[in-house]
């Protein structure tokens, strides 16, 4: 009954992660109709971020992660200005293909807002980030700052969703989908390296600073202790999950979005920017998969150098959540998360620890066999 | 209205039109007549602004708008019922209605022209929480056409409505677009059914592989035998 409950407690709390990044694979797929490959290490980065303004806001042991502390401010509005300065090259580069004779002068606006946006996006980012310094410095007991950390990494890693799309992907809108899958591998091998940098993250393992408190659970059921941090971040990628949901099938924009993955031409004769829905699509997914990169580090503070193994393989398991779940479908890849959690914990607390990502990969073969489109996925039709 | 001047396409190495040239004035239904591949729907598309033309001109109200993207030219009441009638067949029929409302933000307005959307389509309005995939051909068409009505055209692009349809629901159709028009939405209407379309039509262009073969009044085109035999497939 001890290790049932556990395992169970555990399986839902890291199902619901999987579940988090699976949503990002599928949504880009949707609408793309390729495998965002470089989506694992967003997931990465926002981890390592949700470190980096935790360690500045004052948590943890400034000893312990020494070098890490490093200043993080100048990171971010480095980071936005470079991708403002790239954003405005390729969109000149763009417009000029476009209108090769003309003066420029009718993307003025639409140039200036795009820089606007991505920097005034770096700013909010660091907004809340020193924010999240200000509520510790005040005696903050972590929910709090842990909200506003959260709120950091999203933000920062959806505007790196945003800026990758729009030079890696969007010039290659109508390039064979090999290339731009071949592109997605070659942007992941490109943030994993970079997270390597010393300026970056290093090639250090860093303790995350645990927000909640580990030595006071919130109830004991059978001996078994009920943690806050398990409790809370289920509950927010619950939170978000619903969120994503509503938006998709409640809202204007969440019809365009399904507009645009049913087919983009069509959708653009409704009126709809289809680019914009991409970018946003990407923005979404970015940030989703950041929340559980924060998430997953308040549950295992251990955090490995950006290219280390554990977290391809994390990816790779949310990307078959992704495919079990049914690739395209949002509620398929919630459920997938979910159903690889429980698969991976219980596999590995009652049969054998080692092969636990034996039954997840066993499991993708078999949902390839016998259902190739995945749970909840409906077959392709091919109409004539 | 529209004024399209020397229109080249090219589909990669193939040219699908070879400069055309064509006017539709407010007010009429201007039909594009042709076999397949004469490159009618390519002209629909160029001037939605789905492909890009190679060179010449396509002029609205004075402006020209070859280089915009299809959202905003929708903006400017160029809507489009596609070939294929391009049903989101993942969503209801509800749905795929609002979507035609996507460029729209007077609340009131769309309402009005929902209800005579439906008014003129009733079947459609029976069948609202329905999965739009799941209707006849017939009621696709409805659906695209209507869809589009609630874009509040001021030219309507209709690219063959009467496709694979019966032809019993074709003169449904063919009557709902005369209705349409004599409500003041000026329309281009692509057709290989051309006994039909220039029955409905004030002017006509015959269309032959990328090129413009004839053009005149839709009425005298029809009683023309020598027309009817070279163009229209009619013996």
């Amino acid at each position: 009954m001890e290790k049932f409950l556990q395992t169970l407690i555990d399986a839902l709390a890291v199902g619901s992660l999987y579940a988090l990044i699976a949503l990002g694979y599928t949504m880009v797929y949707g609408i793309l109709k390729f495998i965002n490959f470089a989506h694992s290490d967003v997931f990465v980065l926002g981890a390592w971020t949700s470190f980096l303004v935790a360690v500045a806001a004052g948590w943890g042991d400034p000893q312990a992660s020494a070098g890490a502390g490093r200043e993080w401010v100048a990171w971010v509005l480095w980071a936005a200005t470079i991708a403002a300065a790239v954003i405005a090259a390729f969109e000149y580069a763009a417009w000029k293909r476009r209108h090769p004779t003309d003066a420029f002068s009718l993307n003025r606006t639409r140039l200036a807002g795009s820089l606007v946006l991505v920097a005034a996006w770096g700013w909010a980012a660091l907004g809340l980030a020193k924010m999240a310094g200000v509520v510790k410095a005040w005696g903050d007991n972590g929910l709090f700052s842990g909200l506003l950390i959260l709120l950091c990494a999203m933000a920062t890693c959806g505007l790196v969703g945003f800026v990758l799309e729009r030079l890696a992907y969007k010039p290659l809108r109508k390039a064979p989908r090999l290339n731009v899958l071949i592109t997605a591998i070659g942007v992941s091998l490109l943030l994993q390296n970079l997270g390597q940098l010393q300026a970056m993250f290093g090639t250090r393992p860093q303790r995350m600073p645990t927000l909640l408190p580990t030595d006071a659970p919130l109830a004991t059921i059978a001996n078994v202790k009920i943690m806050p941090v398990d409790v809370i971040g289920a509950a927010t990628a619950v939170a978000l999950m619903f969120l994503l949901d509503f938006l998709v099938h409640r809202t204007k924009f969440g019809r365009s979005m399904r507009a645009v993955s049913f087919n983009p031409t069509t959708a653009s004769l409704m009126g709809i920017p289809v680019d914009r829905v991409i970018s946003v699509t990407f923005v979404i997914g970015a940030s989703l998969a950041a929340a559980a990169g924060f998430l997953y580090g308040q549950k295992y503070p251990g955090l490995n150098q950006t290219a280390a193994a554990v977290w391809v393989l994390l990816g790779l398991k949310a990307f078959v959540a992704a495919v079990v779940g049914g690739i395209g479908n949002i509620r398929g890849a919630m459920l997938g998360g979910v159903l690889i959690g429980l698969l991976e914990f219980f596999g590995a607390a009652y049969v054998s620890a080692a092969m636990r990502d034996v039954y997840v990969f066993s499991l993708l073969i078999v949902v390839l066999l016998v259902r190739p489109s995945g749970i909840l996925g409906r077959p392709m039709v091919e109409k004539v | 209205m529209l004024v399209v001047r020397d229109l080249v396409v090219n589909y990669g190495a193939i040219r699908a039109l070879h400069g055309i040239s064509l006017r539709v004035d407010q007010g009429r239904i201007v039909t594009l007549v042709g076999s397949n591949g004469a490159g009618k729907s390519t002209t629909l598309r160029a001037i939605s602004g789905i492909v890009r033309a190679a060179s010449g001109s396509i002029v609205y109200d004075g402006k020209p708008i070859g280089r915009m993207p299809p959202h905003e030219i929708v903006r400017l009441g160029i809507v489009q019922a596609p070939e294929g009638r391009g049903i989101f067949a993942n969503m209801t029929v509800e749905e795929n209605l609002l979507l035609g409302a996507t460029v729209r933000d007077d609340a009131a307005g769309v309402r009005e022209d929902w209800d005579r959307a439906l008014a003129l389509f009733p079947r459609l309005a029976e069948r609202l929480s329905q999965n739009a995939g799941t209707l006849s051909g017939g009621e696709q068409q409805m659906l695209a056409i209507g869809r589009a009505l609630i874009a509040k055209p001021r030219l309507l692009l209709l690219d063959e409505p009467s496709l694979g349809l019966a032809p019993q629901v074709c003169q449904t159709i063919f009557r709902i677009i005369r209705e349409i028009n004599e409500r003041g939405t000026t329309i281009l209407l692509v057709e290989q059914n051309a006994n039909a379309a220039l029955r409905i039509a004030d002017y006509a262009y015959v269309l032959e592989v990328g090129d413009i073969a004839l053009e005149g009044d839709a009425k005298k085109l029809a009683a023309d035998d020598n027309v009817r035999k070279a163009y229209l497939g009619v013996h």
